[in-house]
């Protein structure tokens, strides 16, 4: 909502605090800001070094959980699943 | 089970796959079952105390799937299906042993509404500069590789995701380490999308937490 004294001033929002960034980080990654809100959120970044480092942390924790080893079945559920394939009553 | 022959292509589109599946083609399902395991090994895990509880969960799953193919009329895309019905199983199961094992006290609840996303005293309480940081994040990117993806570095992560509560155990999980769509999460696990937003934001959040914890211990 805009004030009429913040359209006065011309800044129909205040700033972005860094406690208010780093709650909106998921909804910017996730493509889920408007037009408006991104830019603040940007400009916001592109000033704060403290924010700059959390959203980079952010991209990092998820780049790590992307590394996380793969774990397959076990031979032996794999032989009993196509065992069971086998022998399901098709009709 | 063989591995599919290097030269079998599984059918490209979902009909044809089902229509193969339901033909009794043995080929496509083992490939079905290469491509799917893995994924549905780590899901399930999320859900109930052990790996090997975990594996039996999945080939129950798979007999799910063989019971009701037949029927699949493709008004979800195959795949959301089989995580369906694994997700159920899973959650039963994990219900189950949560009778015997002390396992769901592990994540706490999903609500934590009151979890913030970083810890309040890291950021000014009044004055100019209330709202920003008082104890600044530092930067990732200046850390060496073999620190950042170290061995210790992952089992933090694994460890922070595994102490998360359900949901978000589930959701992070099939967002970022599967590496799904929001929508493929949505529609397994039956969430809205700012629901889904949410569960992510905090689950994320804590995984940072875990990790800012250790990588910035012993930086001088």
């Amino acid at each position: 909502m805009t004030s009429i004294w913040q359209r006065i001033r011309g800044r129909p929002e205040p700033e972005l605090t860094c406690i208010e960034l780093v709650e909106l980080v998921t909804d910017y990654l996730e493509g889920g800001l408007d037009a408006d809100e991104r830019t603040r959120f940007e400009e916001h970044i592109g000033a704060c070094q403290g924010c700059a480092n959390y959203l980079d942390q952010m991209r990092t924790t998820i780049a790590v959980m992307g590394r996380l080893e793969v774990d397959d079945l076990s031979a032996e559920s794999k032989a009993e699943l196509l065992a069971a394939f086998r022998g399901w009553a098709w009709d | 089970m063989a591995e599919p022959e290097a030269t079998y292509e599984p059918p490209a589109g979902q009909a044809e796959l089902v229509a193969a599946l339901q033909a009794g083609d043995e080929r496509a399902f083992a490939s079905l079952v290469e491509e799917l395991g893995p994924s549905m090994l780590r899901v399930a895990r999320m859900y109930v105390s052990s790996r090997a509880v975990a594996e039996e969960v999945v080939q129950e799953a798979w007999l799910g799937v063989l019971s009701g193919i037949g029927r699949f009329e493709g008004r979800s895309s195959l795949k959301t299906w089989i995580f369906r019905i694994l997700t159920n199983r899973a959650k039963t199961r994990g219900e189950r042993e949560a009778r015997t094992v002390p396992f769901s006290a592990l994540g706490g609840e999903d609500d934590d509404d009151n979890a913030a996303t970083v810890a309040a005293d890291r950021f000014d309480a009044s004055g100019r500069y209330a709202g920003h940081w008082s104890s600044a994040p530092s930067r990732w990117s200046d850390l060496p590789e073999s620190r950042l993806i170290g061995g210790e570095t992952m089992a933090l992560a694994q460890a922070a995701i595994a102490a998360l509560p359900e949901t978000q155990r589930a959701v992070i999980t099939m967002r970022d380490v599967e590496g799904w769509s929001s929508e493929e999460v949505r529609n397994v696990l039956d969430l809205s999308e700012s629901n889904q937003r949410v569960l992510l934001h905090r689950a994320r959040a804590k995984v940072r937490q875990a990790l800012e914890s250790y990588l910035e211990s012993d930086r001088s």
